[in-house]
């Protein structure tokens, strides 16, 4: 097992809750509060999973997303994506842009690891 | 009996008196003084130059001869001044506007400056003039007779009277020439002339009504024997013809308004419009009054006079053979004053019109460099009117020796009447109809006076003179239907009601005729447009091109017209108008018609234009000018510029629109905005409540730490949910406008004690210093000191929060500004950013990380609708080293304490 999530967010207290169920899982989490340097870090650790918040200082998820997907290497590495806007077109622009997953805050704890479980076959 | 050489000495005395008033007005004029010079009573009186030696012997005299039928000739302009406001206004508006000096002038400028026209109407008024004014020699020398065959025998005869006759004629040349020549401007006015006149004017009444009620009460027998008198005369049944009275009617209420001497007292001489007024009913009185005892003294005349004696001299010969000898010396001076006036006004009006529209124009064209030879146009100018008023008159005198005086007086008047009204239709259709044009005007004219003299005129020197017997009894050639008094075999009519119906007939047909067919020049249609629309646009006048004129020819030119004063100052103040010093204004289209119009003036609208237009090159109409001209331009004009305004309007309308649809968007965007952001603001701590309750829920072997952890952030959360509930009620209520204010003495530094506390400490750093000035503070202010503390505890909490140096200040200031009690929050750190002080008052406006923060973004904006409601403001004071915020409070809630 040992496998990694890299958690692209910048809410402390939902980086903590996050972290705390992926970690009882067995997960390895890396954590990522900053929009700007978030994609650099996707490179450099190459986790099995990113769950990338929408809304983050400095950069967009979308924007960050988007780089992965067009980047050779990362192309298909699978993306969970949180929210707190919710809205409808929210959703469907992160699905045209290729989110693995999308899924609102707030989010059901078991729901958030089964969708982990399920995105990387695990 | 009356000593001749007394009478002359009475005469001359009479003389003196009035070249004393036409002195003392002149230069009560030139001063400015009197100001009942310039009444509508001189102006009124000044119009019974209309009331001639004609009238004043003649009306008797016609009387006697065809009953009531004198009546007419006061009749028409009674008429004519009654309806002032249809026509006599309009002549004079336009006789001021375009400077009008004569009608020859106003017929030439009509139509498009026309020398051509100029000339011939005042050909027209010397030939209808030169009888009238032979006419009042005739009746001054038939005065004089009356008292020298009533006096001794023998010294005086006929050579002697003609002698008389010559020297009134000097006498009064001099005169006109000494008053109506001083000014070379006929629009300044002659006050000296009028002001005699006026004076001659009661003279002519008080003679005519003395020797009225000397024949009523002294010879009559009082009023109801007079009547009964007048019953028993041949007057009495003499027929009215109804033919004759429409005829005379006309001709009296067309001379009034086409005859020179009338033209120059009712329109150059007129000082103010309104006069009109006053004379619309004032003129037809002293008519009247004039008119009143002319019957009574026919009837008694016949009736007491020895039979044969001349019905016209009655006036002056009933109270003679009464030996009335100082009433007939009133009458002789009443008769005396009549002639004079009509002589001298004539002489003025008409060598204005001679040394206008001929001597100018003929030294014009002879001096081809114009106005730019050497020599002073002004003397030149005066020379020619003074000449032309030794020419008037010496052809009244040639015409009075030559008929002899043999003529009845009526029916010369009746004649120069005839004549002068040919000018009528060219008159009214210029005034009134803007179809009318030059060629029209000229082929009315030339027919119409055609017609007057072969009619008229001519066969009124007598058989023989210059129309044989055979001509007149047979036609030239012997074709019948030509002879001069029976046009068309119309042989039944009185010879002077067939003269004017055929005249007047084939004049106005014409006129009107080849008006219609001919099409006018750009300069006939813009004249056209201000005469016959003078009360629409007054100002304005025909178009010179820009430019080309030298500004110093000009004022040469003008100089030697208007004087070398008058020019250098009408330039001056032309180039002061326009911004420029000196007397060399820049020679602009319009500064170019102001000098034309004020030299027309002096020399008449042709010669001005002709003149300036020598020296500019060439007068153009712009287009501009041209859209004046015509109505339908106007109208389309007027049309289109309703359409543009609805169009305007409706452009208005979509702008309004687009600018509604326009907010409308940017307010759902906004609204999309809010939503989206109070959305995440909600979901955020509803995101870590729910994860850690469901850890909480589901494991059970939480460590302890952990478990309380937790529960702290849940709690947390729990307590930022609230708070931002709370923000954004609290802001909806604002914005709303719903909130109630509690306005309440309070004292500033009270509400700061107060904000400074609640807004608690930093916690786990270094406590933030707060500097204070307690004397500053000591404000008491009438407001709502809750939300007001409000807004100071968010920015003292904000500067708590965001402060970013080392040892954290804030300083708290108290000012005045404006009169106005500002508060500023001062700290040390690093400030906002250029980019995002514009946004910090907006809702959700975090700049730094919400972790930090600890609100949602809405304090500011929160304290900027409170700030809003309460009357004041709040702002950010960039550059004061770091955040700084400036609370500035309603003056109305400060109160100095």
């Amino acid at each position: 097992m040992d496998k990694r999530v890299l958690l692209i967010e910048d809410e402390p207290n939902i980086i903590e809750a996050i972290r705390f169920i992926l970690a009882r899982d067995g997960w390895r989490v890396d954590t990522h509060a900053d929009g700007t340097t978030a994609f650099d870090r996707v490179a450099e650790t190459r986790p099995d999973i990113v769950i990338l918040d929408v809304m983050l200082p400095g950069r967009s998820g979308f924007d960050i997303l988007r780089d992965i997907r067009a980047d050779a290497g990362l192309g298909g590495l699978p993306v969970l994506m949180l929210t707190a806007k919710g809205q409808v077109k929210d959703r469907d622009l992160a699905e045209r842009m290729g989110a693995s997953r999308f899924m609102a805050k707030p989010f059901s704890n078991t729901e958030v690891l089964a969708s982990v479980r399920e995105l990387t076959g695990a | 009996m009356i000593a001749f050489d007394m009478l002359v000495a009475i005469c001359l005395f009479y003389v003196a008196i009035l070249f004393g008033v036409a002195f003392l007005a002149e230069r009560g004029g030139r001063r400015g003084s009197n100001a009942w010079l310039r009444s509508p009573l001189v102006y009124t009186l000044s119009l019974s130059v209309y009331c001639t030696a004609w009238t004043f012997y003649g009306a008797v005299g016609y009387a006697a001869r065809s009953g009531l039928e004198f009546v007419t000739i006061y009749l028409g302009p009674t008429l004519v001044l009654i309806g002032w406001w249809w026509t006599l206004r309009k002549l004079v508006r336009i006789g001021k506007t375009q400077r009008i000096t004569s009608i020859a002038d106003l017929i030439s400028s009509r139509y498009g400056k026309s020398n051509m026209l100029g000339v011939i109407v005042t050909l027209i008024a010397v030939v209808g003039t030169t009888p009238y004014i032979a006419l009042q020699l005739q009746s001054v020398t038939l005065s004089f007779a009356v008292f020298a065959a009533a006096g001794a025998p023998g010294p005086w005869q006929l050579v002697d009277l003609n002698a008389a006759a010559f020297s009134v004629a000097i006498g009064l040349a001099v005169f006109t020439v000494f008053f109506g020549t001083r000014n070379l401007d006929a629009n300044e006015r002659h006050h000296g002339v009028v002001t005699a006149i006026a004076v001659e004017a009661v003279v002519k009444l008080i003679a005519l009504l003395a020797v009225g009620i000397f024949v009523v009460w002294g010879i009559g027998g009082g009023a109801q024997a007079t009547l009964d008198r007048i019953e028993a005369s041949p007057l009495a049944g003499m027929p009215v013809a109804p033919g004759r009275w429409i005829g005379l009617t006309f001709l009296a209420g067309a001379a009034i308004l086409t005859l020179p001497r009338m033209f120059q007292v009712l329109v150059v001489e007129n000082e103010d419009e309104r006069h009109l007024a006053t004379a619309a009913w004032a003129f037809p009185g002293y008519v009247f009054l004039m008119s009143l005892f002319v019957v009574p003294i026919a009837a008694i005349g016949l009736a007491e006079m020895p039979p044969g004696a001349n019905p016209d001299l009655f006036v002056l010969t009933l109270p003679l053979a009464q030996g009335r000898d100082g009433l007939a010396t009133l009458a002789f001076l009443g008769g005396f004053s009549s002639a004079t006036s009509m002589v001298i006004v004539a002489a003025i009006a008409l060598s204005t019109m001679v040394s206008n529209h001929i001597v100018m124009p003929l030294f014009l064209h002879w001096t081809r460099s114009g106005a730019t030879m050497s020599g002073d146009v002004r003397t030149l100018v005066l020379r020619a009117r003074r000449l032309s008023i030794g020419g008037v008159l010496l052809l009244g005198y040639l015409y009075y020796r030559l008929t002899g005086g043999s003529e009845a007086l009526a029916e010369i008047g009746l004649i120069s009447f005839a004549g002068v009204a040919q000018v009528l239709p060219a008159l009214l259709g210029g005034i009134l109809w803007r179809g009318a044009t030059r060629a029209g005007a000229l082929a009315g004219l030339t027919v119409g006076f055609s017609l007057w003299a072969y009619t008229l005129f001519l066969p009124s020197f007598g058989e023989g003179a210059v129309m044989s017997a055979g001509l007149l009894a047979d036609g030239p050639w012997g074709i019948g239907w030509l002879r001069p008094q029976g046009l068309f075999g119309l042989d039944g009519l009185d010879p002077l009601v067939h003269a004017v119906v055929f005249s007047m007939g084939a004049n106005a047909l014409a006129f009107t005729l080849v008006s219609l067919f001919d099409f006018p020049g750009p300069m006939e249609r813009l004249q056209a447009a201000q005469f016959v629309n003078v009360f629409d646009h007054s100002p304005a006048g025909q178009g010179w091109s820009q430019g080309r004129a030298e500004a110093e020819d000009l004022l040469l030119m003008a100089q030697r017209i208007l004087g070398a004063d008058d020019a250098q100052r009408l330039f001056q103040r032309a180039a002061a108008d326009q911004g420029k010093q000196g007397y060399l204004p820049d020679t602009t289209p319009e500064f170019l018609r102001g000098l034309e119009r004020k030299l027309a003036g002096s020399v008449g609208a042709a010669t001005a234009h002709a003149m300036v237009g020598q020296i500019v090159g060439r007068s153009s109409v712009s287009v501009e000018d041209l859209m004046k001209v015509a109505d339908e331009t106007a109208q389309m004009m007027e049309y289109s510029s309703q359409l543009e305004a609805k169009s305007e309007e409706l452009a208005r309308t979509a702008r309004q629109l687009r600018e509604v649809n326009e907010k409308l968007t940017e307010l759902s965007v906004q609204k999309d905005a809010f939503l989206s952001q109070i959305s995440h603001e909600l979901r955020t701590p509803m995101t870590s409540i729910r994860a850690f309750s469901e850890i909480l829920m589901e494991d059970d072997a939480l460590p302890p730490e952990r478990l309380a952890d937790y529960s702290r952030i849940i709690h947390q959360e729990s307590m930022r949910l609230t708070r931002l509930l709370d923000d954004l009620l609290d802001l909806s209520v604002l914005e709303n406008g719903q909130v109630s204010l509690h306005p309440q003495p309070v004292s500033l530094s009270d509400l700061l004690d107060r904000s400074v506390a609640a807004a608690g400490g930093r916690s786990g750093r270094a406590p933030m210093a707060i500097r204070r000035d307690p004397a500053a503070e000591r404000v008491d202010l009438v407001t709502d000191g809750d939300r007001l503390s409000q807004v100071f505890i968010n920015l003292v909490s904000n500067a708590q929060k965001y402060c970013d140096a080392a040892d954290p200040v804030l300083t708290i200031s108290v000012t005045e500004v404006e009169g106005r009690v500002a508060v500023d929050f001062v700290d040390n750190g690093s400030g906002i950013p250029d980019r995002s002080q514009s946004i910090i008052f907006e809702k959700f406006s975090r700049l730094s990380d919400p972790r930090k923060a600890g609100g949602a973004g809405l304090g500011l904006a929160i304290c900027r609708e409170i700030m809003v409601r309460l009357g004041g403001s709040i702002v950010y004071l960039p550059g004061r080293g770091g955040a700084a915020f400036r609370v500035t409070l309603p003056s109305r809630c400060a109160e100095a304490a």
